[in-house]
Formats: C-alpha cells, sequence, structure tokens
C-alpha cells in the first residue's frame, strides 16, 4: 500500500501544491470529485494552484450512468440506501440518551471514583452502540455485494476498467471533500480502494474522511435539532484508527473541556484529529506517519500539538 | 443612574470641560446590565424618547440635569433586548423627530431611518455581516406581465453562488423582497447560510408591491398574480426542483398576510411559509380598531381563523414581544398546529423592524430549507 496524505479544506488558502511537491509527485495527475456532485470536474481552481494538468474520473458521472444502464442494481442501491436509513434514525435516538447521559457526567462533581466509574460505563456505552452500527452497516454492505455481484456487473465492469486505464497512467490521485455520502457510495459502487491501483493519495475533507475506517459527522451549533456526533459509515478503511475532523475549528466547540473528553474517549483507541486548513497528516501502509498543523484530541479534554 | 453619570453628578452640577470629557468618553446610549439610559445634550425646551414599544407611552420625556444642557432616560430594559427610537425635540414651540446624535448606530427603512439602542447582551448575528469567506450569489431582474394587477412586476432573482442550471433548486417568493435586500440583508445572509451549508442552495425571488397595503392584505388578483404568473415565469426561466416542499413564500407585517393567504388560497401549492411579525389582525365580535386599512386583512384573517384549511406543510412564525402585534401572532400558532403543520415559533426582545427580522432568518430560513451541513465537508 502506497502513501496517503490528508489535508484540511482546500478553499481559499489550499496548502495541495505545497504537499505535492514535498511527496515530489509529479504528473500526470488524476482527480476524483464526485462529492462535488453536478460541479464534479471544474478543476479550473486546482489546475490553476497546481499549475498542473488534472484529469478527473468523473466518478459521479460514471455512477449516474451505471445506474441508467443497470436499473436493477439502481433498485437493489436505493432498497440498501433506504435501510441504511432506517438504521442510522435508530441509531441517532438510542446516541441521543446515551450522549446526553455522557455529557451529564462529564460535567457533574462529585465522588471522584463514583463518578469515575459512572463515566468509563457511559463512554463504555457509547461505545457499544458505535460498534454494534458499524458493524451492522458492514453487513448490509457485504450483503449488497454478495446479493448483486457487484464488480462483476458488467456496467460497473466497464466504468471500472475505464477508470483503471486513467489510473495507470497517472502519479497520484487527488480526492476532493464535498458531500462525503455521495462521494463513499460512488467510490464503493466502482471500486472502493481498489480504484486508487496503488498510487499516492492525497485527500482533503470529505476525501479525507472517506479513506478511514470510520466516517464520523459532527457539528456542535447547527441552526436546527441537537448536535449528535454520529459513526456514519466505514470508509475505505486506507487509513487505520483515525477519526478526521475537517473544519474543527469551527463545527467543533474545541475549548469545550468536557466535549472534547468525550469525544476522545468515546473513539479511543482511534485518534481524533482535526482538520482545518493548512493541517497535513501522512500515513504509510495505513499508520501515520508524521502531520503538521493539526491537533490531536486528548482524553483529559485538552489539545495536543501533532508532531512528527 | 448609570455609573458614568453617577460619577458625572457625584460632586454637584457638572462643569462644561466635565460634561465634555463625560460626551467624548462614553457610547451612547448608556448601557447596563438593568437598562439603558438616553442622553440628549444640547438647548431644547424639551426633549422626548420615542420608542415604538408595545405597553410603553409612545413619548417618554428626557428629564434635564439641573444647572446643564444634559437630558436623560433610564429604560429598564432586559438583556439581549433591541430597539429602534427617535428623540423628538421641541425648540421655541416647534417639534422635531431627529435621530440620536450622540449614537451612530441606525436602522434605515422605507421611511428614513431610526437610532438603534442594542440592549445589554445582544449581539448583531455574524451570519448578517459580510463574510470575505463566502462565495456570493448573484441577482437577476426579471419582469413579469400580469393580467391579474394589469400591469408589468419586476422581481429580483437571487441565484445561489455555484448556480447550475443542471442542479434543481428549491424556491422562496418573498414579498417586500426589495426592502428585505436593502433592510434586511437578506443577500448577505442568504450567501453566508449557504456558505455555512446551514441552508440549502435555493432561489429567491424578491417580489416588490408599489400598492402594498392593498396588494397584500388578502387580495385575490395579487395571489393569482404569485402563483399563476409569477410562479409560472419563474418556473419556465429557471431549474426549480418545483415541489410544494421546495416551496415557499415569506414575508413581514402584511408580507406575511400575503404569505399566508396566498397559501391558504392554493392550498398544496406552499410547503414552506416563513412569516415575520404578520399583521394577523382579527376581531372576534365588533369592530377592530386598527384602522381602515386593516378591514381586509381582519375579514382574511378572520375566515382564516374560522376554516385554515391546509395552507403548508411546515411554518415557521417570528414575533417581536415589544409589537402590538405579539397577541395576534400567538394566536395564530394553535391555528397552524391543529392541522398538523410543524411550526416553529420564535420571539424576540425586539420590535416591528427590519432588524428584527433580519436577525430572525437564520433560524427561519435553516428550518424550512435545512442545509447539508452533516454531510458535507468541503
Amino acid at each position: 500500500m502506497s502513501s496517503v496524505s490528508l489535508l484540511g479544506p482546500q478553499f481559499q488558502t489550499p496548502n495541495l501544491r505545497g504537499v505535492v511537491a514535498a511527496l515530489g509527485l509529479q504528473g500526470p495527475f488524476v482527480s476524483i470529485s464526485a462529492g462535488w456532485q453536478e460541479r464534479e470536474g471544474e478543476l479550473d481552481e486546482l489546475r490553476a494552484h497546481l499549475d498542473a494538468e488534472v484529469h478527473d474520473l468523473r466518478i459521479y458521472e460514471r455512477s449516474e450512468r451505471v445506474f441508467e444502464q443497470d436499473t436493477v442494481l439502481r433498485s437493489e442501491h436505493r432498497q440498501r440506501q433506504s435501510d441504511l436509513q432506517d438504521m442510522r434514525e435508530l441509531y441517532q435516538l438510542q446516541l441521543s440518551h446515551a450522549k446526553d447521559t455522557a455529557r451529564e457526567l462529564f460535567q457533574r462533581d462529585g465522588s471522584p471514583a463514583l463518578l469515575r466509574r459512572a463515566r468509563r460505563q457511559a463512554i463504555a456505552a457509547l461505545h457499544r452502540l458505535d460498534r454494534a452500527h458499524l458493524a451492522a452497516i458492514r453487513t448490509v454492505h457485504s450483503q449488497f455485494v454478495a446479493r448483486t455481484g457487484l464488480p462483476d456487473r458488467p456496467a460497473v465492469a466497464s466504468a471500472a476498467a475505464q477508470i483503471d486505464r486513467y489510473v495507470q497512467q497517472a502519479n497520484a490521485v487527488f480526492i476532493a471533500g464535498g458531500h462525503v455520502a455521495v462521494l463513499l457510495n460512488r467510490l464503493r459502487l466502482l471500486g472502493g480502494a481498489a480504484l486508487f491501483a496503488g498510487k499516492p493519495i492525497v485527500a482533503w475533507s470529505a476525501g479525507a474522511m472517506a479513506l478511514t475506517d470510520a466516517v464520523v459527522l459532527f457539528h456542535d451549533s447547527p441552526p436546527q435539532g441537537r448536535s449528535n456526533v454520529e459513526v456514519f459509515d466505514q470508509g475505505l478503511c486506507l487509513v487505520k484508527r483515525v477519526i478526521v475532523l475537517p473544519h474543527a475549528a469551527t463545527r467543533l466547540h474545541l475549548n469545550d473541556t468536557a466535549r472534547v473528553r468525550i469525544l476522545a474517549r468515546r473513539f479511543a483507541p482511534a485518534r481524533c484529529l482535526t482538520l482545518d486548513t493548512g493541517a497535513t497528516l501522512q500515513f504509510d501502509d495505513g499508520h501515520f506517519l508524521s502531520g503538521a498543523g493539526s491537533w490531536r484530541l486528548r482524553r483529559d479534554g485538552t489539545l495536543a500539538d501533532i508532531k512528527v | 443612574m448609570h455609573t458614568a453619570l453617577r460619577t458625572l453628578t457625584a460632586n454637584g452640577t457638572p462643569d462644561e470641560a466635565a460634561i465634555v470629557s463625560f460626551l467624548r468618553a462614553s457610547k451612547f446610549p448608556l448601557i447596563a446590565a438593568d437598562g439603558v439610559t438616553f442622553v440628549y445634550s444640547g438647548d431644547a425646551e424639551s426633549v422626548h424618547l420615542r420608542c415604538w414599544i408595545s405597553g410603553l407611552a409612545a413619548a417618554q420625556p428626557l428629564e434635564r440635569i439641573d444647572g446643564t444642557s444634559l437630558w436623560v432616560r433610564h429604560l429598564e430594559l432586559p438583556p439581549g433586548s433591541r430597539l429602534e427610537y427617535k428623540f423628538d425635540r421641541r425648540i421655541q414651540g416647534k417639534s422635531e423627530l431627529i435621530l440620536d446624535p450622540l449614537n451612530p448606530v441606525h436602522a434605515a427603512d422605507p421611511f428614513g431611518a431610526n437610532s438603534v439602542c442594542q440592549a445589554y447582551g445582544y449581539v448583531r448575528p455574524d451570519w448578517t455581516l459580510d463574510d470575505p469567506q463566502s462565495r456570493h450569489g448573484t441577482l437577476e431582474e426579471l419582469q413579469v406581465s400580469s393580467t391579474a394587477l394589469g400591469d408589468r412586476r419586476r422581481t429580483l432573482v437571487y441565484l445561489p453562488a455555484r448556480f447550475r442550471r443542471s442542479r434543481r433548486y428549491p424556491l422562496l417568493i418573498v414579498h417586500d423582497g426589495e426592502d428585505y435586500l436593502r433592510f434586511a440583508a437578506l443577500r448577505t445572509v442568504l450567501d453566508n447560510l449557504i456558505h455555512r451549508l446551514e441552508i440549502a442552495p435555493l432561489i429567491v425571488a424578491c417580489s416588490h408591491s408599489p400598492d402594498r397595503l392593498r396588494e397584500y392584505a388578502g387580495y385575490e388578483p395579487h395571489a393569482r398574480f404569485v402563483v399563476e404568473e409569477l410562479l409560472h415565469s419563474l418556473r419556465v426561466q429557471f431549474p426549480l426542483q418545483d415541489t410544494p416542499d421546495t416551496r415557499g413564500l415569506m414575508g413581514a407585517s402584511f408580507g406575511a398576510v400575503a404569505s399566508l393567504y396566498t397559501a391558504w388560497r392554493y392550498p398544496g401549492m406552499f410547503g414552506r411559509l416563513l412569516l415575520q411579525s404578520g399583521s394577523f389582525a382579527f376581531s372576534d365580535f365588533g369592530e377592530h380598531k386598527r384602522g381602515a386599512v386593516f378591514d381586509p386583512v381582519v375579514q382574511f384573517v378572520n375566515k382564516f381563523r374560522a376554516a385554515p384549511g391546509q395552507p403548508t406543510e411546515r411554518a415557521y412564525v417570528s414575533c417581536g414581544i415589544y409589537e402590538s402585534l405579539i397577541y395576534e401572532n400567538r394566536s395564530i400558532l394553535p391555528l397552524l398546529r391543529d392541522r398538523g403543520i410543524e411550526v416553529r415559533y420564535e420571539e424576540a426582545r425586539d420590535a416591528h423592524n427590519w432588524e428584527n427580522w433580519r436577525d430572525r432568518q437564520r433560524a427561519g430560513l435553516s428550518w424550512l430549507f435545512p442545509g447539508p451541513l452533516w454531510m458535507v465537508y468541503e
């Protein structure tokens, strides 16, 4: 498995070019911008920033074409999405209560020994919910693949082969952010991690989330409803035991100690790492190698600078 | 008394130098946790505070500090309040409404401007201010020939940043839309909320009436114009999702009446309603006391109260608690909820003005047109 670099948002102050140079990567490059949906392939800003030619793999468009050609697959896919949505609603309901309990316990004063035990149990309850939900999702995905014979369906195999021709000629794959569910679904449909053919990958924001082994959705101050950090899906598992948090500076209350403590403990042993503008995390063979401009959420509620 | 004034008058009548120093060093009106002290400096026969708060006298006298040209008035004001005011100054027997000369904060409206008092704890929401990070939408002019109204109407259409004809968008039609753009920062708010993913990228048609007190007061030809002419033109010109749950009407004051009336007249057409400080006057019996201009409004609201029907699926209703209309707005909530309509209701410590309506837009728009906040990480 080759190198994976995860970056923060590339809007306004991109650092992709610097990272590409530091890695010694030279074109040709291919990109995946399926998370941009109808704006897929609008790469002018990316090309101008890199001063290099980049060919977009049109994963979103190709997926739409696959669904047009293979209506049975489309219908199976819709059913799977509907099942996942039902599961998600039940999980959110359970989560809401478990999270409230944990939150209250981490803010409460009292006997340290009793609180320690109660907090541990509350975090364990969150762990169990997250793990069970992720396991159920994995089952749904594997049943879908088995039921549909996904990689061998002619429309899928043809699209994957076309993509592979471009990837084989490229020296690196860039994966942009955007809608994480759309991105992940389309990548998974057309081959998942195998699409990248072992090439170096540089991904940012939702692109980075999609490469991890657990995609976690989060926002601490949504304008409506409540904030329940949730495990949304399994990613493509090219990066292990890391929860990446793009836009953490604006989406998370990082100065709320109880909040940070719960997050860090809930997802341990995975590390929760912020991915704001300018951040870079390097992985080799799925394991963390080095990082800059990112914070790790610690079990004591503080933030630690990521260092080599 | 505010501490700055107490200090000024601690040793009896302050001299001119002390007053000049006090005026230079303070921000006016003087804000404290328990209320606000309004200060006027200058010669006058009388000075009154005019602040249009329902429940308070329309004009409240400022009192002169003996031996000085300073006039003061303390008003208890709960934290978080915001109010607009003027001074009614009388000189040589002649009264004049003026902005507070010591307060640089003004709010514009179609009739001019008022001074703004931001009480303790009030902070202008950051999403109402220009954010250099936000991508900007554009405004296009649409001219619609109206048979219903017998003339040609201009509508400014807001298209979100990164608008693509290959994508379909929700639609919001805004009554008094040009005033919302001018006085309630609608364009900035849309840019920011869309950029922050808090609302869906949407197309917003800013409609305007040259005779709003008639056309917005439960006037059938105007509703027909909105649905059969304006909406039709928008469908032809722009890629709309075009389902009831992606079509909305919005308005404040009489604009809220027009929104509710149109949705009521065309049930199933607009699944989203954003109603701010609606002038929902009604009479359970006898005459209403709001003047002739409200006659058609009362007629409509009475009919609506008798048979609300199913005007929409989801509504956001807001009103300032310093408005005389608070009772009418509270009264409309059970009617909507009893019909199974999902309603979010918000009260603000503010009055009947554009900045109140500006500050409530995030709550309203994100309730009616939620954005992909949870799923999009760009």
